[in-house]
């Protein structure tokens, strides 16, 4: 099957034959399946937010190519809106583009530039609102009345509005409390298993990515480091952490066990761990 | 997009004309604006625009920065210069139509090209080499007499070092706002005037929330350590006349006599 997402030999280049020349991208080529669940990780600067930007047409490649389900998007760079239906976007702190009078009208940005019918319109809207457990009561309310985590709720359901086949979230849970963070991020993944669509999550937390990716590509200094499943990527904690990454604490003292002789696996949530050690502590936990 | 602004960009250096009090820069910048207009012949705007050449290299400022910084109105050079082409009296040269191009509309066109060149260079060379809160510094003292008919001066000043201070990060926040409007599928490439002026509005609004929101922080920032304007504030840097500050000054009237001599001598273009 094609693949939802491929790159080529991605590459791009901020302020080309200036003083100021930055290579923010090189070389990336990554295929991503329909229905993938991936995790983007790296330290800050590594160009992930470049990356992310190319996937959905925002930035034009310097060279390479990105392909949507084996179509060049920059084939047609008259239709690009259309790939930027397909490929939704949420970027940092999404609340900041919220301008709409009311909660509905601003979901309802992204499905009426696609000029779709206004019942479909007001479904969408309503729909996708409810993914991201808005009450009905809030939609009719200004956004700017809202708290910080029901404006970033707001800001996703603008996006998953469009009903893209893929959905880039750029750092979705920053900024808010850990209840937030958790109820946030168990919507997102509820919404994924729901529409079965191609899902990337930008985060700096770990424990996050570990939780929820079912791939996590590591991105270091322009380049791609690692695009593997998340157990084969958290193993190489060595590796990680000289890039300036953590693997998420549970996982480390896993593997410390392990490297101690004990018969434990590489783990990445605390219920797998609790799943591993409960029995090894009830036989008395002998070293092999 | 909005990143490629020269004109108006401090260029970090340590050259001589860096570390020139910045009261002295801008009042020699405003003077030679002046000088630019009073020169009336050749000479004495080659003059001029020899020692614009001479600071300009003195500064250590890369020639691409000068360059990038007349790109922008390389337009109105253009315009200005080929609207004067067909002024002025003199030997008829071409004709083309009812208009006609003269030897003198030729020279008036070099001329006014050169004058428009040097002004833009000389206030380059002032941004580039002072830095925005040098500059609103300079000012603030330069307009400090102003206090005695109760201008607020350093409130003046203090708005101005604020406003220059947020205009990176504001150009900032309408990429990245405009980046987020384009994800959802904004248009803002295409359709007429109106339409144009009508997709503004998803980055407008947003734009003005988030400037308010920026104001009223900074307010409570300053409040916090206690700002209440001009009152009995010290410098941390104190601006100091230097001997070489003198030295430029003097500089500076001597180029103004060399330029009323030429006036005096050689006969006017314009």
């Amino acid at each position: 099957m094609t693949p939802i997402l491929e790159t080529q030999e991605l590459c791009y280049t901020y302020g080309v034959e200036t003083p100021f020349e930055k290579k923010a991208v090189q070389n990336v080529s990554i295929k991503i399946e329909q229905g993938d669940f991936i995790g983007v990780i790296g330290h800050t600067g590594s160009g992930k937010s470049t990356l992310i930007q190319m996937l959905n047409g925002l930035i034009r490649p310097t060279s390479g190519k990105v392909l949507l389900a084996g179509k060049d998007i920059w084939e047609e760079p008259k239709k690009i809106r259309a790939v930027r239906f397909r490929v939704g976007m949420v970027f940092q702190y999404p609340e900041d583009q919220l301008f709409e009078e009311t909660v509905l009208k601003d979901i309802q940005f992204g499905p009426r530039n696609m000029k779709l019918t206004e019942n479909e319109i007001e479904q969408r809207a309503r729909d996708a609102a409810k993914f991201v457990g808005l009450p009905d009561e809030l939609l009719d309310k200004s956004p700017f009345e809202l708290s910080g985590g029901e404006k970033r709720r707001v800001a996703i359901a603008g996006v998953i509005a469009m009903d893209p086949d893929v959905l880039i979230l750029d750092e979705p849970t920053a900024g808010l409390d850990p209840a937030g963070r958790d109820v946030l991020l168990s919507e997102i993944v509820s919404y994924h298993k729901i529409r079965g669509n191609t899902v990337l999550l930008v985060s700096h937390s770990m424990e996050d990515v570990a939780r929820v990716a079912d791939r996590v590509l590591v991105m270091n200094a322009s380049h791609m480091q690692m695009f593997d499943h998340t157990a084969e990527v958290f193993a190489h904690d060595k590796e990680l952490e000289s890039i300036g990454l953590q693997v998420p604490q549970v996982t480390k003292i896993m593997a410390e066990l392990k490297s101690r002789g004990y018969p434990v696996e590489t783990c990445l949530t605390v219920e797998q761990a609790v799943a591993q050690l409960l029995p090894l502590i009830k036989k008395g936990g002998d070293r092999v | 997009m909005t990143r490629d602004i020269a004109l108006g960009q401090y260029f970090p250096g340590k050259s001589p004309v860096h570390r020139l009090d910045p009261r002295v820069k801008l009042v020699l910048t405003i003077a030679f604006i002046v000088y630019i207009f009073v020169a009336n012949n050749f000479w004495g705007l080659g003059f001029l625009a020899l020692v614009t050449l001479g600071i300009m290299v003195v500064s250590s400022v890369p020639v691409k920065m000068y360059f990038k910084s007349m790109k922008g109105i390389l337009f109105i050079v253009l315009f200005t210069s080929v609207l004067n082409l067909f002024y002025g009296s003199g030997k008829v040269l071409v004709q083309i139509g009812f208009m006609q191009i003269t030897d003198d509309g030729i020279r008036n066109a070099i001329f006014i090209a050169v004058r428009i060149v040097c002004l833009i260079l000389f206030s380059s060379i002032l941004t580039f080499t002072t830095s925005p809160t040098e500059l609103t510094d300079a000012m603030e003292r330069l307009m400090s007499p102003l206090k005695v008919l109760h201008v607020k001066v350093h409130e003046i000043s203090m708005m101005m070092t604020i406003a220059l201070r947020f205009v990176p990060t504001l150009l900032e926040e309408t990429d990245k706002i405009m980046a987020a409007q384009k994800a959802r599928g904004a248009d803002m490439e295409s359709g007429g005037l109106m339409q144009r002026i009508k997709s503004l509005i998803p980055v407008l609004i947003p734009l003005f929330v988030s400037s308010f929101r920026r104001a009223y922080e900074l307010a409570m920032a300053m409040e916090c350590r206690c700002y209440h304007g001009g009152e009995g504030r010290t410098k941390m840097k104190v601006l100091h006349m230097e001997a070489m500050d003198y030295a430029v000054l003097v500089f500076g009237g001597a180029v103004l006599v060399v330029i009323l001599l030429l006036n005096h001598f050689v006969p006017a273009v314009i």
